[in-house]
């Protein structure tokens, strides 16, 4: 069951691998400071961690849980990586993700980035990838900061390294950088009182003693830390003034990777706290989901929507539409039942996919035209009709059209409102949805139904950017259709979630032979 | 070949319809043929499947599954059969007109309007048997999806507003209310898919039913069913052939067609009568009839006022289902035949009018009948149709329809359908008769008829005088008709399959 097509050594150290590789990778590229050298070696790093997270998913996929003890240290004390279904999950998310992006990485920054900042450019790429991995992966709070810092810090010169053609992106990382720590900050502090109150890192560990002490004041303060500390990270409603600078003004596969991943596995951290390491039996955290979540999820839903449709920048745009998904995904929590979790599992995956291909589709833009303001997008529908077509795919994912990935989201978040009997909440998640059909048409129209702009006569974009948008676009087509799989994998890791399996479930402990 | 393959064929042959003529799009005769063919082949393949369905084979098949105990799947049922067999069917005569039209009138990007219809005709497939709920609503947004493209098609600004407020009904409609209601319906019951006497009998507070029933009739936008009935004017910017297929058959009729099936397999009859939940649904219908005949009468542009006439003829479909008995259901899907191949036939003699003359409007079509008799003359038989007269097919499913009023007994409703047929004698017969007796042209040119005629291109005016032909023949055929979609009506008698 457990990994049997890898060699032993392999599968015997395999979440450590999917860290380690790419951690590793990041100082050669470095290092080493030949670009080409540089990219071949993140792609494999990349693939190599999709290909290890991919393994995982499927050993955990039947709710068994993998544990990994780095060193040889035993938990609660040495640090413990740990994959349940839910983990796996994102793992295979942001590997996979990771891994198209990188290919249109290659060209697309030619024309973002100077060639002398390429291997720098690879080396930040793969410290953030190590950083979202290392996040999901973990199973010790203090390493979840850790591999967060290492994410946000990358990110940060990530973000900046767009300022080569627009110095706003400077401003944008400024922004990010302040944000991001304030959040990180809020969250070490969470930590620290739940160290304080408790004596352990170890989130298992932690579980644990934390069943016992619902009224302790010093861990209800932790929690409200992390959680502030966290929506910041990922952008719930008003705490989202960094993300639209920081999609927009980063060269187009750092945003698209971003858009893609950053947010989700922040997302996922949080359902892990609340979910695994607290638990929804506690009063103050049903609390805080219906009267703070849940109304911050649907304003989310419907202001950032408002607030995209006014948007000339397309990239703007697209980032004010993130805001509003991560409302949905928010809904998905504040319902509280396993139908509700599972659609914010899945929206995770759908709105990789659907937010990657867009993003992808309008740098390939960007790289033609070199502006990213709708006007200069208009007839592009006859210039570069490959790459309009993953627009209208991804904005029909978007919108959650049947037979794209966003309507699985869709379908399943309506299914669990209608199980609350909350039928005026269904009709709000369908009226926000409309929204986004305004936002996705008027780029729409202005691709298919506007004359170009005098003198505007652009190519195709080159194979190198249009194979991973496609691959992305068809992707949104078939998990569309064909959902079985993820909302299986979806259902799987949200039951995990709720029934608090990750702590008390059997642990299949690896890597401890020959040490 | 089993039936399954048969009915996944007339899925295929569309779709591939589609790819081969965007890939033949710089060969415009080649492409043109192959699509021909193409149409010709699916309707011989929906044929098969006909055949196929008389000898009891279902052909139900599931495609892929989209959750545990929810997947895409597909069946044959009467109701769907006839929509395949009229979509299909006129797909043939359209596409005839439509290169006609689109030649004769130098209409732009001949390879992009021939490949959205045929995907149209993919998704009316989808549409035609879907065996489920979920089917039927994705087939349901490809079709808006794909027709969007083919309303928006001159690309001016007339074309995009049209085509905003076409997308934007539709889609509006079907996310909002629609997929509310199927997916409550899922929450209630469990289930999507389409039975025999309904899914959700004796499963929901019959309070509810009211409301259930409106999220599916306001949700199924393209039944067009006021207030939510504006994209069908809207929509006529289109070309003329689209409007043609689409507006007077394919996507309105899909509306319709899925009303139907809401109604027989998911609320059930039965259900509906004993509750009393369509009762809103009646009087709202007959408002529409009579209310959109009104409007037509005031409309100059003919096309417009054939829209029109279109919401108020959908209507009686809506009405047939929500009068809630078996001659009512009976009647619906009846109308669904005749109506299409009344509307068609005046579709397309518009469009043939355009073509020749470059006039839309009814006032300038004065003695037009003179030039072109052969059009004018389609363009009448289509009206006796629409109006109901004997001997041509609308008669036949107006007398059912009324005939489904007066079991439900609701006299009112007989009065409705009398004065909105002489409602439609106010505003389709003048434009047929002052084409032929204009008093102030009444001398003439002193030329021989002969020489007076200039007719639209042979390729547009064939189409209409068929489908013309086609009212005259239905109503002797309608008897078959009718007995074929019998079960649907009786579903609990006969079994169902």
């Amino acid at each position: 069951m457990l990994l049997n097509v890898f060699p032993d050594f392999v599968s015997a150290h395999a979440p450590m691998l999917v860290v380690l590789l790419p951690l590793i990778a990041a100082p050669l590229a470095m290092l080493v400071g030949n670009r080409t050298f540089a990219y071949w070696i993140s792609l494999a790093a990349s693939v190599c961690s999709a290909v290890l997270a991919f393994g995982l998913l499927i050993s955990v996929i039947d709710g068994a849980i993998l544990s990994y003890h780095v060193g040889g240290w035993a938990p609660p004390l040495g640090i413990e990586y740990r994959v349940d279904t839910a983990n796996a999950f994102v793992l295979v998310i942001v590997a996979a993700l990771s891994t198209i992006v990188l290919p249109y990485a290659k060209t697309s920054i030619n024309r973002e980035i100077a060639i002398r900042h390429h291997a720098l450019f690879y080396a930040c790429y793969m410290l953030c990838f190590t950083g979202l991995l290392g996040v999901t992966i973990t199973g010790d709070a203090f390493n979840v900061f850790v591999f967060l810092e290492i994410s946000s810090l990358s990110t940060y010169v990530l973000v900046a390294l767009g300022a080569e053609k627009d110095k706003r992106a400077l401003s944008a990382a400024y922004d990010y950088l302040i944000l991001g720590t304030i959040g990180a900050t809020f969250f070490v502090i969470g930590l620290g009182l739940l160290y304080m109150a408790t004596g352990t890192l170890n989130l298992a560990d932690l579980t644990e003693k934390l069943s016992t002490m619902e009224t302790n004041r010093t861990m209800r303060s932790a929690f409200a830390f992390i959680v502030i500390g966290m929506g910041l990270k990922l952008a719930i409603y008003p705490l989202h003034r960094w993300l639209p600078g920081a999609y927009t003004y980063a060269p187009s596969a750092v945003s698209a990777f971003l858009a893609s991943t950053a947010t989700k596995v922040a997302i996922y951290v949080l359902l892990r706290f609340m979910f695994s390491v607290y638990s929804v039996k506690f009063g103050f955290e049903r609390d805080t989901l219906q009267i703070v979540i849940f109304p911050a999820a649907l304003i989310a839903m419907f202001a950032a929507s408002l607030i995209a449709v006014y948007q000339m920048n397309v990239k703007r745009m697209l980032a004010f539409s993130s805001v509003a998904q991560i409302g949905y995904m928010l809904l998905g929590v504040a319902f509280l039942n396993v139908t509700g979790v599972s659609a914010t599992i899945v929206h995770l995956f759908n709105h990789a996919i659907t937010k990657g291909a867009l993003f992808l589709a309008v740098g390939a833009i960007v790289y033609r035209t070199g502006s990213s303001m709708l006007p200069s997008m208009a007839g592009m529908g006859r210039q570069m009709p490959w790459t309009s077509a993953t627009i209208v795919i991804g904005g029909l994912s978007l919108i959650g059209v049947p037979s794209t990935a966003g309507f699985v989201s869709k379908w399943l978040l309506l299914q669990s409102a209608f199980e609350l009997g909350g039928w005026p909440i269904a009709f709000l998640i369908v009226a926000s949805s409309m929204i986004a059909v305004i936002y996705v048409w008027r780029l729409v129209e202005t691709l298919y139904l506007q004359p170009p702009l005098e003198g505007v006569q652009v190519e195709e974009a080159p194979l190198s950017l249009l194979l991973p948008t496609w691959v992305l676009a068809i992707a949104c087509i078939w998990f569309g259709i064909n959902a079985e799989m993820t909302v299986d994998a979806a259902r799987a890791a949200a039951t995990a979630l709720l029934d608090g399996s990750y702590a008390n479930g059997p642990v299949t402990v690896l890597g401890t032979e020959g040490r | 070949m089993s039936a399954s393959s048969i009915l996944l064929l007339t899925m295929a042959l569309p779709l591939a319809t589609c790819v081969l003529g965007l890939i033949l799009r710089n060969k415009p005769n080649l492409r043109d043929g192959m699509t021909f063919a193409g149409t010709l082949a699916l309707f011989g393949t929906v044929l098969a499947l006909l055949f196929a369905f008389n000898d009891g084979n279902n052909g139900a098949v599931d495609l892929v599954a989209f959750q545990p105990g929810l997947s895409i799947s597909f069946n044959v049922e009467p109701l769907g059969m006839v929509f395949a067999l009229i979509g299909s069917g006129l797909w043939i005569l359209t596409h005839i007109y439509g290169v006609g039209y689109m030649r004769g009138n130098n209409e732009k990007k001949h390879a992009r309007f021939f490949a959205c219809f045929a995907f149209a005709i993919f998704a009316v497939m989808g549409i035609a048997f879907a065996a489920n709920l979920l089917t039927l609503f994705l087939f349901y947004e490809l079709l808006t999806i794909s027709t969007y493209p083919l309303v928006a098609h001159k690309e001016n600004e007339d074309a995009r507003k049209g085509g905003r407020t076409y997308l934007g009904i539709l889609m509006g409609t079907s996310i909002m209310f629609l997929l509310t209601g199927i997916i409550w319906t899922y929450v209630l019951t469990g289930t999507l898919d389409f039975a025999p006497g309904g899914i959700l009998a004796d499963k929901v507070d019959n309070a509810l039913l009211p409301i259930l029933l409106a999220l599916f009739a306001f949700g199924i936008g393209k039944a067009a069913l006021m207030p939510f009935h504006r994209w069908l004017p809207a929509a006529m910017v289109a070309p003329t052939p689209v409007s043609a297929l689409l507006h007077a058959v394919a996507v309105v009729k899909a509306g319709v067609f899925s009303m139907l099936k809401v109604g027989v397999y998911v609320f059930g009859i039965d259900n509906l009568s004993q509750t009393g939940a369509s009762t809103w649904l009646m009087w709202l219908a007959a408002f529409s009839i009579l209310a959109a005949s009104i409007v037509a009468m005031r409309q100059d542009n003919l096309k417009r006022r054939l829209a029109y006439s279109t919401v108020s003829q959908l209507s009686y479909i809506t009405l047939g289902m929500a009068l809630a008995t078996s001659a009512g259901v009976l009647g619906g899907g009846l109308h669904i035949v005749t109506h299409a191949f009344g509307k068609i036939t005046l579709f397309m003699c518009a469009g043939a009018i355009y073509v020749a003359t470059h006039k839309t409007e009814v006032s300038q079509m004065r003695g037009l009948g003179k030039t072109m008799p052969f059009t004018f003359a389609a363009f009448g038989i289509g009206t006796l149709s629409i109006i109901g007269l004997p001997p041509f097919a609308g008669s036949w499913s107006k007398w059912t329809l009324l005939v489904g009023s007066a079991e439900a007994d609701q006299q009112i409703m007989i009065g409705v359908l009398m004065v909105s047929s002489v409602l439609n004698v106010a505003y389709l017969l003048p434009i047929f008769a002052r084409g032929f007796f204009d008093p102030e042209a009444a001398e003439g040119d002193g030329l021989p008829w002969r020489q007076r005629i200039r007719e639209a291109p042979l390729l547009c005016v064939l189409p209409p005088c068929i489908t013309a032909f086609g009212c005259l023949v239905l109503f002797f055929f309608s008897g078959s008709v009718e007995s074929f979609l019998a079960p649907i009506a009786a579903p609990l008698a006969t079994g169902g399959q």
